[in-house]
């Protein structure tokens, strides 16, 4: 999908995507010529034929999870999965960014069947920006940027 | 008025890149694919003909007989049942970008939806049902296709694949794995079996997917105490091998004491040891 300013007759560019929670989907795009901004909205069955495709608006910024579509879509069992990865993730060792309590409490919320997954793309997301500790506010950022409906 | 440019010609990228995304889906499809020798879809056209009954049988008569490594994908999302025949028990390992398959006592690897359900729940999904119809098909596709590429196969001679009642899923497995060596379609006697299996047959031809012989299943009733008598009127095994030029595999009686395709010392006794040799053969053809 491509965005035209007709106004200038150019492709507009995307900026940001924004992903409420509600099933919608939302992403911003700019003209780089005249700066006018305008907003894609997608209603649930638009996002959910997308999402299900396993692909991301706005392109993929981070590499995809094994997985990562059964494990964020499928209601599983708690003991599915072991993941070498929450060995290694320990908060705060070996140079990984760190985890707040709250943002602790927080993933602990997600069910187990997608948790490992999830707490690696944030760790991910974390170290790819130089974050030292993840907080909500990180983690809420992280969900719009990456566009991680429902984690 | 300027005439408003279409999608072809602006220049740019559209940046997400949603078609470059499912050809990089593709590709990783075939690169965990590339060290498996043989992938193999076991189907039918009706359901309870026994397929993945067979689907193990021929997993573990073949790893068994020396044909190995084999792996066994179950694509049957909805009623999943390879990891008990077989056995695979223990969760599954994400480790090096990777989910390992859990390797089951006769040394086949396997992957099911089984084995991420809870016991006796139906596979449901995190999303609203509302309007399911225009995601479903799209989420179940995207399943099998991370089935093929983010399970970490490993070298195998046979990956075979057990499919879902219907015809469906084959074609989303033709479009994932262009490289399919070849479909067993799996009938029973009766001629409604037939009728269906035809129809399965049919697509898979039509998909220039190649047959490599038919399994009668249930061809008879075998008892070691009163003999042997027929379960179902028809020839439906001979007739389709017929019809479609392919090798009848074999015919697989009804044995009510070989319920367990999956124990390692009785596998081979779970299917007749000529329809393992045959399928070695076609492979190898």
């Amino acid at each position: 999908m491509k965005f035209l300013c007709v106004e200038c007759d150019t492709q507009m560019q995307f900026d940001e995507r924004h992903v409420p929670g509600d099933g919608t989907f939302a992403a911003a795009f700019a003209c780089p010529t005249c700066g006018r901004r305008i907003a894609m909205l997608a209603n649930p069955m638009e996002t959910q034929l997308v999402d299900a495709l396993g692909v991301k608006i706005g392109g993929r910024t981070l590499d995809a999870e094994p997985l990562e579509l059964m494990r964020s879509k499928v209601l599983g069992r708690e003991d599915a999965f072991v993941e070498d990865s929450e060995v290694a993730a320990k908060p705060g060792s070996g140079g990984r960014p760190a985890w707040t309590a709250d943002a602790e409490e927080r993933l602990g919320r997600v069910p187990r069947f997608v948790r490992g997954m999830v707490k690696k793309i944030y760790m991910e997301y974390a170290t790819e920006h130089g974050i030292d500790e993840i907080t909500p506010a990180v983690m809420d950022r992280a969900r719009t940027e990456l566009g991680l409906e429902g984690m | 008025m300027t005439p408003l440019r279409t999608y072809r010609e602006l220049e740019g990228d559209d940046r997400s890149g949603l078609a470059s995304q499912v050809a990089a889906q593709r590709a990783r499809v075939a690169q965990r694919l590339a060290p498996v020798r043989h992938v193999v879809a076991v189907m039918s056209g009706k359901g309870g003909v026994g397929k993945s009954y067979l689907t193990a049988g021929l997993a573990v008569g073949v790893q068994e007989s020396g044909g190995g490594p084999v792996g066994v994908l179950d694509a049957d999302l909805h009623g999943p049942t390879a990891a008990a025949l077989l056995h695979a028990v223990g969760p599954v390992r994400i480790a090096d970008g990777a989910a390992h398959p859990v390797m089951t006592a006769p040394g086949v690897k396997v992957v099911s939806m089984e084995q991420f359900l809870d016991p006796d729940s139906p596979l449901r999904w995190r999303e609203p049902e509302t309007e399911g119809f225009v995601w479903r098909g799209a989420l179940e596709a995207g399943v099998l296709r991370e089935f093929l590429a983010d399970i970490e196969w490993g070298s195998l001679e046979l990956l075979l694949i057990d499919l879902p009642p219907g015809t469906a899923t084959l074609g989303d497995l033709v479009e994932l794995v262009p490289r399919l060596t070849g479909v067993v379609p799996v009938t029973i006697p009766s001629v409604e079996s037939q009728r269906s299996v035809t129809r399965a047959m049919e697509l898979a031809r039509e998909r220039g997917v190649r047959l490599l012989g038919v399994v009668e299943n249930m061809s008879e009733y075998s008892c070691a105490t009163c003999g042997s008598r027929p379960l179902f009127a028809g020839n439906a095994g001979a007739l389709l091998a017929e019809r479609f030029g392919v090798p009848l595999l074999g015919r697989v009686p009804f044995r009510a004491e070989v319920s367990d395709p999956g124990a390692p010392s009785r596998a081979p006794e779970g299917l007749p040891h000529e329809v393992i040799t045959r399928f070695r053969e076609v492979l190898d053809q």
